[in-house]
């Protein structure tokens, strides 16, 4: 199947400045990709790219086999800006009437839409009375129109409360089971970590580390840390026959290995038997994995 | 076309909401009554009817306020957009700048046309209170209102233009009033203190009617007052619209809207958001 979104060698120039330099990345369709960065990593710059709201300085994309910004390419793609604003003075009702009416869609699929995000009962006020979630939120209902092909999402969370946040992802999950293909970036790496396919970290305008989850825990080659309970009385012994352990103030001992070693540190361990009883093993997280990469830039 | 009827829509609800189409409607409602409270005293037998004389003072007020309505409506459009950051969001829709920009100027348009017919509409009824043959100035005052709409609608697109060129609604609001002073008030005092100095022999018969028409407020006064010259109402006042032809002001009046929304939307064009 061809891909929904395509950037090869994409540079973006602001003055002297570069913004981006050689970025390339494959969307497929149903994907979910994630991108990573600091603020001013580049992150709304390549999607303002990639919407066809600023030009690129050298490099091509494709976007739904269309140029970005083309009539056919905004008629697939659907865009939620950071920190979505919407008219004061109109109701979340009519804005999303005349979005629909934007996109040729029948507007009074409108009621519907705002109930998918939760704001049926808000509908007929206006959005100057909404809070910045809700605003947030009418923002999500507007990707929804039309079955877009791609979602550009510009921290969608943000502003979110935990609970709206799980209902989001669950709302690209199903979108992304339907075949759209989702591009989002985000601060908050703990909630992109099971909900994507895809993790691209940005830093200075380059792509430092792309791949699924797995693939960028196997590149950063970051230890893995193991967190045991001794038994009564064995705490010492076991300082003893495990070097490199630290004793924790709680009483467990902590030590860490590198990825090829955590088999055979197992093994050890569970040869311990009674003298401990309990034992958690902590890979490394997208934060320990994200500041690897984004301190390799000097950062 | 749908689009754009849809981008009219909201903007009309939105400057129903923002009190725009009662301020419009009640200035010029109210200006026009005071007017013709003005005119309604005796004037001596001039052989007009109340009406024709009501036009006349009438197009001298909308010189003035129908710019000023159409310049305060207009100079947020774009700048407010971008200040408000809704503009990034509307330019990924399937809708082209040009749309936009016909959008907003439908509902622009149509809030002046309602408030100019209401206010012009409100000093008719006055002169047929006191004048039974005010029917004849009938046509005058239709022309006057459709009149005003093309200008309006020129000054609309100047808006535009400016809104899109500043990009903040300050300073969007400060060019407005420049331009409004400069094309409605400064020009003509220009022109007319060239021709007292007498620039050139030849200034007060050739470049002067040219720049005349070129200024847009100067040709609706050049053609409601030629217009109603020829019947009797406009007296002395007509003497400079006397010399230049009818359809020429007629077709600076009908020119100048597309201009101002060709300018305007080339200005919309250069925005990066």
């Amino acid at each position: 199947m061809t891909s929904t979104l395509t950037i090869s060698h994409l540079t973006k120039r602001f003055g002297p400045v570069a913004a981006l330099t050689d970025v390339s990345l494959t969307v497929a369709p149903g994907q979910r990709v994630a991108l990573l960065g600091h603020n001013g990593a580049g992150k709304s710059t390549m999607m303002k790219i990639i919407l066809g709201l600023i030009p690129a300085s050298e490099g091509e994309i494709s976007v739904c086999g269309s140029a970005p910004g083309s009539a056919q390419a905004r008629a697939q793609v659907a865009y939620l800006p950071e920190n979505a604003a919407f008219h004061p003075a109109l109701t979340g009702e009519e804005q999303l009437r005349h979005y629909l009416r934007l996109r040729g869609e029948a507007p009074g699929q409108a009621q519907d839409l705002l109930a998918r995000v939760g704001l049926r009962d808000a509908a007929k006020r206006r959005i100057g009375t909404y809070s910045k979630g809700m605003r947030q939120r009418v923002g999500l209902a507007q990707t929804l129109i039309g079955h877009p092909r791609l979602l550009v999402l510009d921290e969608p969370t943000s502003g979110l409360d935990p609970v709206s946040r799980r209902d989001f992802y669950a709302l690209l999950d199903g979108l992304a089971a339907e075949g759209a293909s989702i591009l989002l970036s985000s601060h908050v790496l703990t909630e992109v970590e099971a909900r994507t396919d895809q993790i691209l970290i940005l830093a200075k305008g380059r792509i430092e580390a792309a791949g699924t989850l797995a693939d960028l825990r196997r590149q950063a080659e970051l230890p893995v840390s193991f967190t045991l309970t001794p038994a009564e009385g064995y705490a010492e012994s076991l300082m003893e026959s495990l070097t490199g352990a630290q004793l924790l103030s709680s009483g467990q001992i902590q030590i860490s290995c590198r990825q090829e070693e955590k088999l055979a540190l197992l093994k050890r361990i569970t040869g311990f038997g009674p003298r401990i009883t309990d034992l958690d093993v902590t890979p490394p997280s997208l934060e320990d994995i994200y500041s690897h990469f984004s301190r390799r830039t000097g950062q | 076309m749908r689009r754009i009827l849809s981008t009219a829509g909201i903007e009309f609800r939105i400057a129903l909401r923002n009190r725009w189409v009662a301020i419009a409607t009640g200035l010029m409602v109210l200006f026009a009554l005071v007017l013709a409270a003005a005119g309604a005293a005796p004037t001596g037998d001039v052989g007009v009817d109340r009406l024709s004389i009501t036009v006349v003072s009438l197009t001298s007020l909308a010189v003035y306020l129908v710019p000023l309505l159409a310049l305060l409506m207009s100079f947020d459009a774009v700048a407010g957009e971008v200040e408000r950051g809704t503009l990034p969001l509307l330019l990924t829709y399937p809708v082209s700048r040009a749309g936009v920009l016909a959008g907003k100027l439908l509902a622009h348009v149509v809030i002046l046309g309602i408030a100019v017919t209401l206010g012009y509409g409100a000093a008719a009824m006055a002169a047929f209170w006191t004048d039974p043959d005010a029917a004849r100035g009938l046509p005058a005052l239709i022309r006057l209102i459709w009149t005003s709409v093309l200008l309006g609608a020129t000054f609309l697109g100047f808006g535009y233009l400016l809104s899109s060129l500043s990009r903040r609604p300050s300073g969007a609001a400060g060019l407005a009033i420049g331009l409004w002073l400069a094309l409605v008030v400064l020009y003509d005092l220009g022109l007319l203190a060239l021709v007292v100095s007498g620039a050139g022999g030849g200034f007060a018969t050739g470049a002067l009617p040219a720049l005349l028409l070129a200024n847009p407020a100067d040709a609706f006064r050049l053609f409601n007052l030629a217009a109603a010259d020829s019947v009797g109402a406009a007296g002395g006042m007509g003497g400079a619209a006397a010399s230049i032809p009818l359809w020429q002001s007629a077709l600076s009046l009908a020119l100048w809207p597309f201009a101002a929304l060709i300018l305007a939307v080339a200005a919309f064009r250069k925005i990066t958001p």
